[in-house]
């Protein structure tokens, strides 16, 4: 039976491409066969991952708590100077200048992404803004967020800041940054799950190490990722409490 | 900040429930809240700082190394009435999460008002400590919160 490694669906669309490379690059490390799923949806992903599918995950925030806490998976990494922040942001001709200019019954834009979700929510409770009276679409893509408000269907939406950053030039310059969070210490991890505790040590090593030879980097800037640091046991109960603050 | 700042300064004794005081400078102006941020903290069980963010570096005031060590009450605001802390106590204690709105005191006697969330830290069944984090209140519900405290205070 070979391991079975999933990622968080919010990473650019060009770097898929980079997740099959890196899994292959897994495999001649652990010496085993790895299946790679990659989902669009954040809700069937979970579902599996609770289901006991998963022994390597790359997962978002949010998700990490409920592997660590509920699953028994083991955070060992973290990526390189690559805090997962959010965006709100509007039409660069409306007259929104700050969150507390959106008004009740405004149309929001997001993704499905959890954690993009919950923290705009919380920027938006600023301004008395939450989901009672507030409209939210919920769209594939971050594009297509972007779309929403160019045209004027949306009076703000929600972004990914990685994948914001990714728009085109022409893209961003039509939409105004209402505000960007800038919390720092809540980010992606790689974790492995129970059955492959025996080797957790061992694959925290590699992924720390992969930044230090040429093959591994190429693997990691097919990811668009810089590198991995080592997560502690402590760091990573830290970053999940915080978490279970911003949930009600 | 707030359109009621009027800069009036006093001096006045903060009691704390340990028993001991002190007699501090308290001015009457806002600093607003950082936009986007968190202001993060920790404590030991008793309540003494044990990690603190750069946002709340930034607003207590305070120098990371005065803060570490020291009792969390060097934030209390003599307009925040007692038992907001004793609800936030026992809540807590019975290890569960707190809400609520806090009026705090910075080192120059300044005030900012934040949305708290406060938990413990359970490690292998034990509880460690508590992790509080802090938001960016509404005006409506800071005018709710100081309408109520007055009246409790
Ligand atoms: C994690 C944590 C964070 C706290 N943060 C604050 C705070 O920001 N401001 C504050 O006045 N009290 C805070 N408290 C409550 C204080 O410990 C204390 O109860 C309060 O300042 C009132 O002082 P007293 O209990 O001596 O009356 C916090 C407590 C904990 C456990």
């Amino acid at each position: 039976m070979p391991l079975n490694l999933t990622v968080s669906p919010d990473f650019a669309p060009s770097h898929i491409s980079g997740w099959f490379i890196f899994n292959t690059w897994m495999q001649r490390q652990l010496g085993e066969g790895i299946h790679l799923e990659l989902y669009d949806s954040f809700d069937a992903q979970r579902e599996d991952i609770k289901a006991g599918k998963y022994d390597l995950v790359y997962a978002n925030p949010f998700d990490a708590s409920m592997l660590v806490r509920d699953l028994g998976f083991k955070a060992l990494v973290r990526p390189l100077a690559k805090a997962d922040e959010t965006i709100i942001a509007t039409n660069a001709d409306s007259s929104i200048r700050s969150v507390e200019d959106l008004d009740p019954g405004c149309q929001l834009y997001t993704t499905d992404d959890p954690d993009v979700n919950r923290i705009a929510m919380i920027m938006l409770e600023a301004a008395d803004l939450d989901e009672s009276n507030t409209q939210s679409h919920t769209v594939d893509s971050y594009v297509i967020v972007a779309r929403n408000i160019l045209k004027g269907s949306a009076d703000a939406g929600f972004f990914l800041k990685d994948a914001y950053d990714e728009l085109s030039d022409l893209i961003r310059s039509q939409m105004r940054v209402l505000i960007t969070s800038e919390i720092s210490v809540v980010h992606h991890t790689f974790l492995v799950g129970p059955k492959l505790q025996e080797r957790a040590e061992e694959i925290q090593k590699f992924l720390i190490a992969m930044s230090n030879d040429a093959k591994g980097k190429s693997v990691l800037d097919s990811m668009g990722l810089q590198g991995f640091e080592e997560m502690t046991e402590e760091e990573t109960e830290f970053m999940i409490d915080l978490i279970d603050t911003l949930i009600d | 900040m707030s359109e009621h700042d009027t800069n009036d300064v006093r001096d006045v004794v903060i009691k704390y429930n340990d028993g001991t005081s002190r007699t501090t400078t308290v001015v009457d102006r806002e600093v607003p809240y950082p936009e986007g941020k968190l202001i993060v903290s920790r404590t030991d069980t008793k309540g003494n700082i044990t990690h603190a963010n750069q946002a709340f570096v930034e607003m207590s005031g305070y120098m990371h190394e005065e803060l570490i060590g020291q009792n969390h009450y060097i934030l209390r605001h003599p307009d925040m009435p007692a038992v907001a802390f004793s609800g936030l106590w026992e809540t807590i204690q019975s290890g569960k999460k707190w809400h609520g709105y806090v009026k705090n005191l910075r080192k120059d006697g300044a005030y900012y008002w934040v949305k708290a969330t406060v938990i413990p830290n359970i490690r292998k069944g034990v509880v460690v400590g508590y992790t509080s984090v802090r938001r960016k209140p509404s005006r409506s519900k800071i005018s709710e919160s100081e309408a109520l405290y007055k009246t409790l205070l």
